[in-house]
């Protein structure tokens, strides 16, 4: 996909003009916050499980190489096989050999950032393949010719009755009259669609949450059931994983489960979590007769061993974004490549360099909630500092460099996400009291009293724009409870 | 062309890491011990009772996410109890369900259900399966695949049916995951094991959750016995 990075200011005026998008965008806060609060309330373990799922990607992170040769062994032995790639080019390149060879024509796709990430889908039409995406968000993206604007939830941008146009337009051979005002009936229509393609695809994509070394195995978490039937009923089963998803054991994946479903959607347990070794065995009745891994890099090993190491402990649940007030201003697609939101702000500079991505680390108010929500504790405001002084002292980049500053103003200069993030740091700041590990991640909250008054050039036509959207208002309530 | 890739990918993570030849046989033996011994960490006091409290727990949870529960005395209940959900549902009196023994012997002659069996080819409104377990913790089912348990059974059919022995029922899932590696050996596993917790569901328009998405619309669970 195309990179708009390095547009990210000009992005985000865009987006508060955006009065769908701003209407859409008030589904984040309602939609996850509560419920991962009272997920995590109902648990009285929850916070040691996530020292735990920490400790887990820490020793898999500082052992890695030797728990990936585990995998691959225990991949081939139930008849898998594993392929490295080395960057977007490569991952491409070593599925399209498959699908040649499969003599492909349609490749039916479950939810996977990756595939976002190495722009899977543009490229399979460049050559001739059909894919379909089967997860009801991104097939509805797909029609409108977007990307995700949200790792868990690919269309939250887009509302009901914009859902309904896109059904009626592209749905041509059914009844043009027929009855589409409820959600139920989209969500019917749509899988009716989708349920033939399924045994028409010659491969069936999906992404994996964790691959297990002590058994070769793949996880998919979903709600919908439509990763599990892409590898079922797909001829053939390909994972798109990149390195960081390995887990020593069964016992570790089931550790980091209690976290993540829990922060992502607030469910106790998504609906499927399905577990696949390798293809078909012998005796089986279905399943796919070949079961490929392309492990992807692209970047995350130079990440090990530095700074940005605590990044590769993300098991990509959304909570960051889901509680940051930057994202719920501006939405996904304004961060200008595949991961929005804090957890994108960090990883984005990392894998498609910090000359593009200048801008993200600065996209935030530094009110610590992405932290104080992460079930994997990665020091987001932390690391984006990081990103921030790199630039600095390189002065490798010294325009993007004050951009990035002058970014960084620009947020901390709006009286309303400023108070959003005094809010939402008084709570952060009162749990930190016994830590200071994490007290030393909002240093720069004496940044905020230095820019608070300063004058802003822009402001008018962001206040304005931030004003109409109606955001303001309800960031306001969010911030006060 | 991976086997390079491999090595350069491994040569760069290595290098992160610090491993050296020094350190190789100390860490390669953190590794394996960790991999034989798949410590459990941190197990949640919620499912860790009784056998009769752990079934209630069970049902309470498979409840909250949506499942219908029905507690029958023995397996000569189960035809019964399939031909009464489907003809309350006003469905069909037919069933797909795989060549599972625990199924297989039911006699169904006494309804007037026609039962057919093996992988579903999409078409199946209903189907019938047996779970290996349940998991208290989350109301979760075990269900695992082989030769008479075809996944797609769990999958494409709108009303799914699954039976379930109340002594199977544990308190949380690292006691399934011990039950598997006895049954299959250590670091062997089925080609697909699903957790399954309640029946599908969206929220992807407007985060309004609505259930029966891809998967099944409705999951049924009758929990046979006492625990
Ligand atoms: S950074 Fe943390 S909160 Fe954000 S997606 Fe990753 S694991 Fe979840």
């Amino acid at each position: 996909m195309q990179i708009t990075s390095q547009t990210f200011k000009a992005n985000t005026v865009k987006a508060l003009a955006d009065v769908e998008l701003q209407r859409a965008l008030k589904h984040v806060e309602k939609g996850f916050i509560g419920k991962r609060q009272k997920a995590a309330d109902a648990l009285p373990e929850f916070e040691a499980l996530r020292d735990s799922a920490m400790a887990i990607k820490q020793h898999t992170l500082k052992h890695l190489d030797l728990y990936i040769d585990a995998y691959v062994e225990k991949v081939e032995a139930s008849g898998g096989k594993v392929h490295f790639a080395e960057d977007a080019d490569h991952a491409r390149r070593i599925f399209l050999d498959i699908a040649k060879r499969r003599k492909a024509k349609t490749v039916t796709k479950g939810k996977t950032m990756i595939s976002e990430e190495i722009g899977l889908n543009a490229f399979l039409e460049e050559n001739g393949i059909t894919p379909v995406e089967t997860d009801l968000g991104e097939y509805i993206i797909q029609l409108r010719g977007e990307h995700p604007s949200h790792i868990i939830a690919p269309a939250v941008h887009i509302n009901r009755d914009q859902v309904e146009a896109d059904f009626r337009k592209f749905h041509v051979d059914l009844d043009p009259k027929r009855d589409l005002v409820k959600p139920e009936t989209l969500l019917s229509e749509a899988r009716e669609i989708l349920r033939r393609k399924y045994g028409e695809a010659d491969i069936g994509v999906t992404g994996a949450n964790f691959l297990i070394a002590e058994t070769g195995t793949s996880v998919i978490v979903t709600n919908e059931g439509n990763g599990d039937l892409t590898q079922l009923l797909g001829k053939c089963h390909v994972v798109l994983a990149s390195l960081e998803k390995i887990v020593p054991t069964l016992e570790d994946t089931a550790q980091i489960l209690r976290v993540l479903a829990r922060s992502a959607t607030g469910q106790e347990m998504s609906v499927y979590t399905t577990l696949s070794t390798g293809p078909r065995r012998a005796e089986d009745q279905d399943g796919p007769e070949e079961y490929h891994v392309i492990l992807l890099d692209n970047g995350r090993s130079n990440m090990l061993g530095t700074e940005f190491e605590d990044m590769l402990r993300c098991i990509r649940c959304g909570a960051c974004m889901n509680h940051c007030p930057v994202y719920h201003a501006v939405g996904g697609h304004s961060y200008g490549w595949v991961y929005p939101g804090p957890m994108g702000a960090v990883l984005t500079p990392s894998l498609i360099g910090v000359d593009k991505a200048g801008h993200l680390p600065n996209a935030s108010t530094f009110c610590g909630r992405c932290e104080s929500v992460c079930p994997m504790r990665i020091p987001l405001p932390k690391m984006m500092r990081h990103w921030r002084e790199k630039e600095f002292e390189s002065h490798l980049q010294p325009t993007t460099a004050r951009a990035g500053l002058g970014l960084w103003a620009f947020f901390a200069r709006r009286p309303t996400l400023y108070r959003a993030a005094v809010s939402f740091a008084m709570p952060a700041l009162k749990l930190m009291a016994g830590s200071k590990r994490r007290f030393r991640s909002l240093p720069l909250a004496g940044g905020w009293t230095k820019w608070r008054d300063l004058p802003a050039p822009e402001g008018r036509t962001f206040m304005q724009a931030y004003a109409q959207s109606g955001h303001a208002r309800s960031s306001g309530r969010g911030a006060s409870k | 062309m991976s086997g390079s890739t491999r090595d350069a990918v491994m040569g760069r993570i290595r290098r992160a890491v610090g491993a050296t030849p020094a350190n190789e046989e100390a860490r390669r033996r953190v590794v394996e011990d960790r991999l034989g011994a798949a410590p459990a960490g941190v197990i949640p006091e919620r499912g860790q009772l009784p056998p009769a409290e752990r079934l209630a727990l069970f049902i309470q949870m498979a409840t909250k996410a949506d499942a219908t529960v029905a507690r029958l005395k023995s397996t000569a209940e189960i035809p019964e109890e399939v031909a009464a959900y489907l003809r309350e549902r006003n469905l069909p009196a037919t069933i797909r369900t795989g060549g599972d023994p625990r199924l297989s012997g039911l006699d169904f002659s006494q309804t007037s259900l026609s039962v057919t069996q093996g992988p579903s080819d999409g078409d199946d409104l209903s189907s019938l399966s047996h779970a290996d377990g349940g998991i208290a913790e989350t109301g979760t089912l075990v269900l695992s695949s082989g030769p008479d348990n075809p996944t797609s059974l769990n999958f494409l059919p709108e009303y799914h049916i699954v039976v379930l022995d109340a002594a199977d029922v544990t308190g949380d899932m690292e006691a399934v995951l011990a039950r598997l590696r006895q049954r299959q050996g250590k670091g062997v596993m089925p080609r697909s094991v699903n957790f399954i917790t309640g029946p599908s569901r969206s929220a992807d328009i407007e985060q309004t959750l609505l259930l029966g998405a891809h998967g099944p619309r409705s999951l049924h669970i009758l929990v046979v016995g006492d625990a």
